[in-house]
């Protein structure tokens, strides 16, 4: 489970494994991501954001390598406290290099909240998120930090989102760091 | 544009890599290198083919890195690189020894549940000494030690007991009694290693018999089933202990 803050999410990942026939590709293997809110029936909302989230992991999983299989991603919102994309986004990638699928790179999420006076903040607290004017979220891939997603809620201009963009990829540095560190204190024990 | 990103890969053999790392090898430091044949610096004499194991994968300037793990390398006959990675979900190699279990009895072929992703196939002429009259008895929910001859990510995997010469070699049928469980695939490889102290280590505890498959799944016997259920205990626990606590472990439980 991955957490900034007190936003925490648990991430399960299967596959790959025997697709059913009606959902099976025939050169890639199909990606099924399931997003289950902590409390309710998963909405509209929980939806898109699989969605978004699907997109971003096909475009790292290097699917060509098991055909005609299956790969189920569960995603369960344990708390929520601002910023819940891009901590699912940051789950979504641990539980892939945990499971050991062969990526062509990793990605990360971040969160930037545009407050009415132009000030950027970047992974906003539910409290900040509700008085910005925008919050944008982008997916950003280790490999010469290319966006690979991203999303926005609420309006801003062009040159706001460059900026944004641009705070976002010097925060990614941060969390590859982080993902390195957690695989090495993981393969420092065998 | 990758070139500066790419560190040597000499560099970074028993470090911990991660996907998207890329991995620049000594042949394409010279301009001259061609992205067809990998060949070693104008200096050493050419040995042959530099081997991309599990976890690699050839991109263009040099190696991509697929998984996250600890790269290794074998110097030996042109070199190999790969990555050791830990994982529970196996995916089928041709050549592999596993464990299967029969689920189904479909004409004159068997499907066997290995953990991959589909069942694999077995004919029944593939035993030792089997023929059109002669039928190996076995059953669904046997469990079957056998090998891979066909598997690959576009076909079925296919399975067989018997070796290139005829001959089972350990391969059939396992017998009725034992325990089957599952571990991660690390461990397997850990016990399969030639210098494996966990093995001779518990081999001074209690007489047994072993079946490792590389799909993850473990076979045990041993003279009583609570001989069995330690040494299965034990074998489980193996992957989290170092070495000084499973001697202590082990201490323990000669010592009762």
């Amino acid at each position: 489970s991955v957490s900034p803050g007190d936003t925490s999410v648990l991430a399960g990942l299967y596959g790959p494994a025997e697709a059913k026939v009606s959902k099976e590709l025939p050169d890639r293997a199909a990606l099924e991501v399931l997003l289950r809110p902590k409390v309710g029936l998963p909405g509209v909302l929980e939806r898109s954001r699989e969605q978004l989230l699907r997109q971003t992991c096909e475009a790292v999983v290097l699917g060509v390598l098991h055909p005609r299989t299956a790969i189920s991603l569960v995603l369960q919102v344990l708390s929520d406290a601002g910023s819940l994309l891009s901590c699912c986004l940051n789950a979504a990638c641990m539980a892939l290099l945990d499971a050991g699928l062969p990526l062509t790179a990793l990605f990360c999420g971040v969160t930037c909240a545009l407050q009415p006076d132009g000030t950027i903040l970047l992974d906003p607290t539910a409290r900040q998120e509700q008085d910005a004017r925008a919050i944008l979220t982008f997916a950003i891939a280790s490999s010469e930090r290319k966006v690979l997603m991203a999303t926005t809620k609420g309006s801003c201009s062009v040159e706001e989102m460059q900026q944004c963009l641009a705070a976002a990829q010097r925060a990614a540095n941060i969390i590859f760091q982080f993902y390195r560190d957690s695989v090495r204190r993981r393969y420092s024990k065998s | 544009m990758a070139a500066e990103r790419g560190m040597a890969a000499e560099a970074l053999v028993g470090q911990v890599v991660l996907p998207g790392d890329l991995l620049l090898l000594p042949a394409h430091y010279d301009e001259d290198a061609e992205g067809e044949r990998l060949r070693l610096s104008a200096g050493a004499a050419p040995q042959g083919r530099l081997l991309c194991g599990p976890g690699l994968r050839r991109s263009g300037a040099g190696l991509l890195v697929t998984k996250c793990g600890l790269l290794r390398h074998r110097p030996g006959g042109g070199g190999a690189y790969w990555v050791d990675s830990q994982q529970k979900r196996y995916v089928p190699v041709k050549g592999d020894h596993v464990i299967g279990i029969v689920t189904a009895k479909a004409g004159d072929v068997f499907r066997l549940d290995v953990g991959g992703s589909e069942p694999a196939s077995l004919s029944y002429l593939a035993f030792e000494g089997a023929t059109k009259r002669n039928r190996p008895n076995v059953q669904v929910g046997d469990v079957i030690y056998g090998q891979f001859v066909v598997a690959n990510k576009d076909m079925e995997p296919e399975m067989v007991c018997i070796d290139s010469s005829g001959k089972s070699s350990g391969m059939g049928i396992i017998g009725q009694d034992g325990f089957l469980f599952k571990v991660s695939l690390g461990l397997i490889r850990k016990l399969l290693a030639p210098k494996c102290e966990i093995i001779k280590e518990l081999s001074q505890l209690y007489p047994f018999e072993l079946v490792l498959g590389m799909n993850g799944r473990i076979w045990v016997k041993a003279g009583t089933v609570q001989q069995t259920l330690i040494i299965v205990n034990i074998l489980e626990a193996c992957e989290y202990m170092t070495a000084e606590q499973r001697k202590e472990a082990l201490a323990k439980l000669s010592g009762n």
